[in-house]
Order: C-alpha cells, then sequence, then structure tokens
C-alpha cells in the first residue's frame, strides 16, 4: 500500500523550512532528494569499512569490494543487462556520454552522420559537436514538433547507411516527454547505426530493459533516482565496449605495464581508471534498492495522478501555457505565464519555500524552438503530495497578483 | 548633489520600513518601472549583460563629467534591481563610482541577490557599471 505520508518520513530534507515556510520541492528533475537509507549507506562505507577496492589482501578492502561489486550487480539486474560487467561506473551522465563520444573518435571516418534529438540536453550535444569536429562526420538533428515530440517522419528521411550512431534522451528534461526509444532503435539497426539512449531523466520514473530494448549504450545518473550525486552507469553490449579504445590512462584499468607497452583490463575496469567513487557506486546501488522496495510501477501510477492533477489545476491559471504536451511524458510541467519572465515567478515562488528549475534547463535550442527565453518547470516524484501542488498553484496565482 | 553613500543609506532607511520580503519585493517591482529606459538603438546584443538568467542591458552616457545610466531588463524583479543600482550610480563622476563600495545591497535583504547561483547577475552588473566607469575615467585622464 503506497502511503506518501509514511515515505516522507526517509527524507528528513522534506520536513525543513525555506524562508519560513514549509518546503516544498519540485526541482526533482535537476535532482532528486536522498533518503536516510542512502545517507546512511555512505556514512556506514565510511564508519565501517572505508578500503580500496579491487587490490587490498586485507579483511577491509574485500568487505568494500564486495559491496561495490554487489552494487554493479545490483544495476545489472535493475537494468536487466546480460552481465556485470557490461555495466560501467561512471561519474554521471555526463562522463558516461564524454567515454562513448571520445571512444568514437577512432572509429568515426569523414562523411560518417550522427543524429541527434533535437530534445537533447546540453551535455547530449556538446560531446558530439566536439566529436564531429575531430573527426568531420556530420551532425543530423531530428527536429521537434510543437507538441514537444520527435518529428518521426523526418528521423525516418534522415536515417541512412553512413549513420553511424544516434543519440536520443529517453525522457526530455525540459518537457518530459518520452521518446520512442524502441521504435529509434530498431529503425537504427536496420540501418547499421548504434543508439545511445540518455536515460538520466527517465531513470526516477521508468524501468528500462536494455535487453528488451537491444539499446547499444545506456546511461544515467544515480542522483536522478534518490542516489548521491558524483556517480553514474554507463551500459554498454559487451563486444561493443570491448571495440571501443579505454577513455582515460591510470591505475585500476591496466593488466600489465611496461615502458613500452600497456595492456589494457577486461571489462568493466578498462573503463574505470583510478580509485572510483566507492561510497557512491555502493549508495547507487541501495537507492535502486530503495526505488524497487517502493515498485517502479506503483511510482509510475502515483507520478501519474500527481501530473494529471497538476496539470487540472494549473491550466486553470489565467494566461498559463504548458510547453510539452506529449502524450507519454513523465510528471514534468513546464510552464509561462503571459509575458512574466520564468526568473520573476520562480524568485516568488523562492520566497514562498516552493523551489522550481527556471531557465532554459540547459536545452537551449529547446527554447529557441518555442522563442521563449525559458520556461518555469515544475517536476515531481513519489514523494510529492497533492496538497503541495495545491501550495504551488496559490504561489504561483499570488506571484502573478504581485507582478501585475 | 547627494553622494553615492548618502543614496544608499537613503534606500536602506527605505527598505527597512519593510516588515517582509513581500513588501521588499513590491517595492522593487515598482521601482522597476521607475527605471530610466535605455534606448532602443542601444538595446543590442553587445550591451547585454552576461551572465544573467533574465536579459539586461546597460548603457552609459557622460554629461559634464558625470555618468548617467539607461538600462532594461526582460524580467521584472530584475528591472527593480537595476534601478536601485542605478539611482545609487547615476549622476556621479567615474572615479567616485569606482570608489564605492556595495554593502548597502546586504542591508537591503537582497544579499541572496549576490549569491553566484541566482544566476540574476546582480553581481556582473555591479562590474558593468564599473567597466563603464574605468572607460569614461580614462577618457577624463
Amino acid at each position: 500500500m503506497f502511503d506518501v505520508n509514511q515515505l516522507r518520513k526517509d527524507f528528513p530534507i522534506l520536513s525543513r523550512e525555506v524562508n519560513g515556510q514549509p518546503l516544498v520541492y519540485l526541482d526533482n528533475a535537476a535532482t532528486s532528494q536522498t533518503p536516510r537509507q542512502v545517507v546512511e549507506a555512505i556514512s556506514d562505507y565510511y564508519y565501517r569499512y572505508n578500503a580500496n577496492i579491487h587490490r587490498g589482501v586485507h579483511k577491509l578492502s574485500q568487505e568494500a569490494t564486495d559491496a561495490y561489486e554487489k552494487a554493479r550487480a545490483t544495476i545489472q539486474k535493475h537494468f536487466n543487462a546480460a552481465h556485470t560487467h557490461e555495466i560501467i561506473f561512471t561519474a554521471g551522465t555526463t562522463e558516461s556520454i564524454n567515454c562513448i563520444a571520445s571512444g568514437y573518435t577512432s572509429i568515426l571516418k569523414k562523411g560518417d552522420e550522427l543524429l541527434i534529438s533535437a530534445l537533447e540536453h546540453h551535455s547530449n550535444i556538446v560531446p558530439w559537436q566536439m566529436l564531429c569536429k575531430k573527426t568531420g562526420a556530420h551532425l543530423k538533428v531530428i527536429p521537434m514538433t510543437t507538441q514537444g515530440t520527435l518529428d518521426m517522419e523526418t528521423f525516418d528521411s534522415l536515417l541512412n547507411s553512413k549513420t553511424k550512431l544516434v543519440f536520443v534522451g529517453h525522457v526530455s528534461n525540459a518537457l518530459g516527454t518520452i521518446n520512442p526509444i524502441k521504435e529509434i532503435i530498431q529503425k537504427a539497426h536496420l540501418k547499421g547505426a548504434k543508439v545511445l539512449i540518455d536515460g538520466a531523466q527517465a531513470s526516477p520514473h521508468i524501468k528500462a530493459d536494455v535487453q528488451a530494448l537491444d539499446v547499444d549504450y545506456y546511461v544515467t545518473s544515480a542522483h536522478k533516482l534518490c542516489g548521491p550525486t558524483g556517480v553514474g552507469m554507463l551500459y554498454g553490449k559487451s563486444a561493443l565496449l570491448n571495440a571501443l579504445p579505454a577513455y582515460q590512462g591510470g591505475g585500476e584499468m591496466i593488466a600489465t605495464v611496461t615502458f613500452e607497452e600497456t595492456t589494457y583490463a577486461e571489462l568493466p575496469h578498462k573503463f574505470e581508471a583510478g580509485t572510483p567513487n566507492i561510497a557512491g557506486g555502493i549508495a547507487f546501488g541501495v537507492a535502486l534498492d530503495y526505488m524497487n522496495g517502493i515498485g517502479y510501477d506503483v511510482i509510475a501510477s502515483y507520478e501519474a495522478e500527481l501530473l494529471i492533477y497538476a496539470t487540472n489545476v494549473l491550466q486553470k491559471i489565467e494566461g498559463l501555457k504548458i510547453y510539452g504536451e506529449a502524450k507519454e511524458k513523465t510528471a514534468v510541467i513546464s510552464f509561462n505565464i503571459g509575458s512574466f519572465h520564468p526568473y520573476d515567478i520562480g524568485s516568488i515562488l523562492d520566497k514562498m519555500g516552493i523551489a522550481v528549475r527556471t531557465g532554459h534547463h540547459c536545452a537551449q535550442p529547446i527554447m529557441d524552438f518555442y522563442n521563449i527565453p525559458g520556461t518555469v518547470r515544475a517536476s515531481f516524484s513519489f514523494y510529492n503530495t497533492f496538497e503541495e501542488i495545491d501550495r504551488l498553484e496559490a504561489g504561483i496565482r499570488r506571484a502573478v497578483s504581485m507582478l501585475q | 548633489m547627494k553622494t553615492i553613500e548618502a543614496i544608499q543609506e537613503e534606500i536602506v532607511e527605505e527598505f527597512s520600513l519593510f516588515e517582509d520580503w513581500m513588501q521588499r519585493y513590491e517595492y522593487m517591482i515598482d521601482l522597476g518601472k521607475t527605471l530610466p529606459l535605455i534606448a532602443i538603438k542601444y538595446k543590442t546584443d553587445n550591451n547585454i549583460i552576461k551572465g544573467c538568467q533574465s536579459k539586461v542591458w546597460v548603457h552609459a552616457h557622460m554629461e559634464q563629467n558625470k555618468l548617467n545610466f539607461t538600462a532594461d531588463s526582460d524580467a521584472i524583479i530584475t528591472k527593480g534591481i537595476i534601478a536601485i543600482l542605478i539611482r545609487v550610480f547615476s549622476d556621479q563622476h567615474p572615479k567616485d563610482i569606482l570608489a564605492a563600495n556595495t554593502d548597502f545591497i546586504d542591508k537591503i535583504g537582497l544579499k541572496e541577490h549576490l549569491s553566484p547561483t541566482r544566476a540574476n547577475g546582480l553581481v556582473s552588473m555591479i562590474k558593468q557599471i564599473k567597466m563603464y566607469a574605468v572607460a569614461f575615467q580614462t577618457q577624463l585622464n
């Protein structure tokens, strides 16, 4: 039985005050809050078994290694990867993407094409632009529609035998649109292209099955799904990861080193140079256990209710326009009111203890498409309540009356 | 002519009358409406202050060795903030603008706007005003 008030007790931060008002945290798409269980996993590691992993013969090192590798197995199971060594720990989504982009520097040739969606976040645009500059490959953009969905007809026409890679976010961070990634992957594969899916915005809401999707690379960050910042993962099919060159040189990722030559370790260590974020990796696993303990089905249906309620309530505010009206979307509402700048609305909401995001959400191309400076974005989590949506509505109405 | 310091004290006194943030914000919004607006020909990308989430344009011109500022913003609260700065720094000699400190911002409860995470660029606005002062001071020398 889903009891939001019971769950909220796991998140001490949710009971704090901001500017003299109880906090209403609606910036979950930027980062989720961290439950006690995850924080305790981190302190437990430092208090009881902090040691470097994969090399010590002593007990602490073994315990730390076991916990770290157990987390990898938890992540593998969650995403249904075929092997644990297909899960690479990284510093987060951005590093995961850079790791693949850097690997493709030696694979791509002049005239090759990369397809990227118009809904992408900056971190999923910039590395590819850099890659194209280095290799002479061309970056092509799958355009978006006014509803905030991908223009799939144009996607079909852009896809051809020169297409080597397709990069699409599973969910758009600015609008919440859930992209038809299964269809994209199937069509790309028919042309021999590989597909990288950025799962950062999807992971708190949707359980992706990498084998069912037949996706080539899937990346995400722990801090979006109740884990800590600074850790994330790169999933890649074994054969593909083996074919990629190592990303960074250093300890942990080598098999033998002489001054003439270094041979690299097997997966996953080949991509995990240096001492990793051990506590973060362990906590990532605990965060997934926490989410699965609630259940992704339960989370999805509760968040769907929140989204419907919030959409109805906010739409009644005069002049409020919602951006991103895809049928399939996560619990995100990106909006503007009349000609008010999102910054004005966000600043006043903050004074009332309501945390929303304002600005371009690191997705400037989307804002350019709508010809707006940005939006106010309220993004919901399973620990948000209907009462908090009422507070948001009241806050917006008050902001509007002040600004008029 | 009032000194920069005297104007700052005046503003601090005005803000001290308010009991809560709402009154302060409402006052700022009103101040924004009094902002000496920048002429359309100066509202160019060159005059946009970087580091602001909202757009802010500032232009300076010299009259009888004193600097005067005009500005605009697409956000109302930002307009209020720049209006306060212009009230403080307009009709002043460049060397006085350069010598002025901006501690009064803290005293009127806008300290949070100085934080880089606010991204409203109050810091950038002050920097831009001082840059204009440097440029015009060089002309005077």
